[in-house]
């Protein structure tokens, strides 16, 4: 099976409790989203880093991409709170 | 996108100066810029900085690439530090180049506005107190930014 990376940043990686990870890639037509509901139920860490859906944004092969984009063929996920940089 | 580009993306601070005279050292007509600084704000010690390697140099380049769209820019340059910073320490620093001041300063603007609001950066905040935070995104600088829509 195809292999996603998953990068985390800020707040969000310090409450899953590592820069990344790599996980089998979803099936295909599922979201960003669904991907994240899976992780989410699989421990509570996962979960408490993705509750507020409203304050997580996404690249896709590094990409700003919504929260509702398939990952289709991308090797490379990130999940990250609003950016706050200049 | 300008003849004359530079992106840096870095830990190292960086010399306003040095950077304006190789701006000015273009034929040209206007040379505009913006440092932003780690700004004192109560109870602040430092700032931390995180960002997306493999995405951040990239993405600023493509903002710079808007920029040249838009106005006859002939030089740009965009330093964006990472890593810890002191209050009064140089954060970012956008110069722009072009014919007239028009161009560069409204590019100038455009640049610093949009890295807010798109490069993969974030700040946390170390408090004199011990105690640190995440900065959240202010709405205010996504209306900013939307303005050049």
């Amino acid at each position: 099976m195809a292999s996603l990376r998953i990068l985390y940043f800020a707040w969000v990686r310090e409450r899953i409790g590592q820069d990344e990870e790599v996980v089998e890639r979803p099936a295909a037509g599922a979201t960003i989203a669904s991907l994240l509901d899976t992780l989410g139920a699989a421990d509570e860490a996962h979960a408490a880093a993705f509750a507020e859906r409203s304050r997580l944004r996404a690249a896709l092969d590094q990409r700003f991409v919504p929260l509702d984009t398939e990952i289709g063929e991308a090797s490379e996920l990130a999940i990250f709170p609003p950016v706050t940089g200049g | 996108m300008p003849a004359v580009l530079s992106v840096r993306v870095s830990t190292e601070d960086f010399d306003p100066g040095a950077e304006l005279a190789a701006l000015e050292a273009l034929p040209s007509g206007a040379v505009a810029s913006f440092t932003g600084l780690v700004r004192n704000d109560g109870g602040l010690e430092a700032l931390h900085l995180d960002h997306y390697p493999g995405m951040t140099q990239r993405q600023i380049e493509e903002i710079v690439a808007q920029a040249a769209a838009r106005w006859p820019l002939l030089g740009v340059t965009v330093i964006h530090r990472h890593g810890t910073m002191k209050v009064g320490d140089r954060i970012v620093f956008v110069g722009t180049v072009s014919s007239h001041r028009v161009a560069a300063l409204e590019a100038c603007a455009f640049l610093i506005d949009w890295l807010k609001v798109s490069a993969p950066f974030w700040k946390q905040e170390l408090r004199r107190d011990g105690s640190r935070g995440w900065v959240e995104a202010q709405g205010a600088d996504d209306a900013r930014a939307e303005k050049w829509r």
